[in-house]
């Protein structure tokens, strides 16, 4: 057995890998799109984003499941919910503390993820009948998946719309004496809904058993 | 393992992820806490430094060298604001002068007049930020902290007024929850370039510069408009009132006055 397959044994893996392309949470069970439509108009900000989303998503499927066992049916979803604002308010702390200036922007979008779908979702679908390494892993796998799409989505919208890259300029753009038309569309909600759509076509293409039969 | 759909379990169970929960919240706000207030505080001397002109909205500087910029060419001075002067004595450091605490300690502060602005308590001395030019040794501008409702809270901001008492050189607006897109372009340093080289008085003193809606037009022909932002009325609107109210003579109306007139520096 290699090395990968002693750190992380089969079933381990595919709850990390799936959800990244197979099952990604945004292109496969659109989910969590209201976040990719807001923050996705520059890949700093969609960075910190999706490390948000793993590190809540890890951290909520985690306590969600160590408690499993413990919870009462009738209140299980109050006390996820619970979990995740506490882990979220406890992120949003932390970037007003270590990343002001972007948290200024992000921090509304980052209040949202206490009702994103995806970190609920995993939560209820996944942690309450898992064990506690494998939720936790299933948590960072959603997370990531999440983050991809979020940073293609961005790289997109960034490049075309301000003609920069991280913030560095790929293509000078005419108002600031460059070549390069903006597109000014890139830079609103709506095209991230068009970039998405792009990605689950192509994702469908490339693997056709994701298309449903008519 | 007790009965855990029992009603009795059931309430404790809420009750200690409810301590738990808080406990987690707690720990890291109080925690972080003064990480945060020194990131607002530069975060705050920043856009004194913007809106002066100091900084360039994109430059990328260090910590270190901000406050350098700052210490060199501010000097922050409180003015007691019902007469327009510098606070006489040194009874309060003007370095650590917290005006939002102040505002609202009733020591400190009164009542404010009604006004559009919806701004409830004034404080009795204001920080301003004189605007030292380095060559001659004069204050070349004032920067003013101003605040007022928006549509979704109040907006905190500062303007730039030249030593002539009447020429706008910048305006921010450093903390709002406006509708990002929308009202929330009001931090968007392209709108706030259409204030610069307008004038805050008309040729009696009055304050008169607005923002309208249509073409504010080049600050030659048409000093005393500023193009509103599209889709965003009320904030557009709440933003005027607020100018105009720290203009008036119940905010820093008479202190510009003493300013133009040179003298009581």
């Amino acid at each position: 057995m290699s090395v990968i397959d002693t750190l992380l044994p089969g079933k381990t893996r595919s709850v990390l890998l799936a959800p990244i392309l197979t099952n990604n949470p945004i292109a496969v069970q659109v989910l969590g799109i209201c976040s990719a439509l807001a923050v996705t108009t520059r890949i700093d900000k969609a960075l910190v984003m999706g490390a948000a989303v793993i590190l809540v998503g890890a951290l909520a499927n985690l306590a969600v499941s160590l408690v499993r066992n413990y919870t009462p049916s009738s209140i299980r979803i109050i006390v996820q919910l619970a979990i995740i604002a506490s882990l979220v308010i406890m992120v949003d702390q932390f970037l007003k503390a270590y990343l002001f200036e972007l948290s200024l922007e992000l921090s509304v979008f980052v209040g949202l993820i206490i009702t994103n779908c995806i970190v609920m979702g995993r939560a209820e679908g996944f942690a309450m009948q898992n064990p506690p390494w494998l939720s936790f892993v299933d948590g960072i796998g959603n997370g990531l998946g999440y983050a991809l799409i979020m940073l293609l989505v961005a790289f997109v919208r960034e490049l075309t719309g301000a003609g920069k890259v991280l913030g560095f300029t790929v293509l000078p753009l005419a108002i600031e004496g460059g070549w390069y038309e903006g597109n000014g569309l890139m830079l609103l909600a709506p095209s991230a809904l068009f970039i998405v759509a792009l990605l689950i076509w192509a994702l469908r293409v490339w693997k056709p058993e994701l298309q449903e039969k008519d | 393992m007790p009965n855990v759909d029992s009603t009795r379990y059931t309430i404790g169970f809420a009750a200690v992820v409810c301590v738990a929960c808080a406990l987690v919240v707690a720990v890291s706000a109080v925690g972080l806490h003064s990480r945060q207030e020194e990131n607002r505080s530069l975060y705050r001397q920043k856009n004194v430094l913007l809106v002066a002109g100091l900084l360039q909205p994109d430059a990328e500087v260090s910590k270190k060298e901000m406050r350098e910029i700052f210490d060199r060419n501010i000097r922050i001075r409180l003015v007691e604001l019902a007469a327009g002067d510098y606070m006489a004595d040194g009874k309060i450091d003007p370095e650590t002068y917290d005006q939002l605490r102040a505002r609202n300690d009733p020591a400190l502060s009164r009542v404010a007049p009604p006004n559009p602005a919806k701004v409830s308590r004034l404080p009795t001395y204001a920080a301003v930020y004189q605007v030292i030019d380095i060559k001659s040794g004069s204050v070349s501008q004032v920067v003013l902290p101003i605040e007022g409702l928006g549509m979704w809270g109040t907006i905190y901001g500062f303007l730039a007024i030249d030593r002539d008492g009447r020429t706008i050189r910048g305006i921010t607006f450093y903390d709002q929850k406006e509708t990002p897109g929308l009202g929330g372009e009001i931090a968007n340093p392209r709108w706030q370039a259409l204030w610069v080289g307008r004038h805050a008085y008309d040729a009696n003193w009055e304050p008169k510069i607005a923002v309208v809606k249509g073409v504010g037009g080049p600050p030659e022909q048409f000093p005393h408009r500023v193009d509103a932002i599209s889709g965003a009325t009320i904030t557009s609107l709440g933003v005027s009132r607020l100018v105009g109210f720290w203009l008036s003579d119940d905010g820093f109306g008479r202190y510009l006055a003493h300013v133009r007139e040179g003298g009581k520096s």
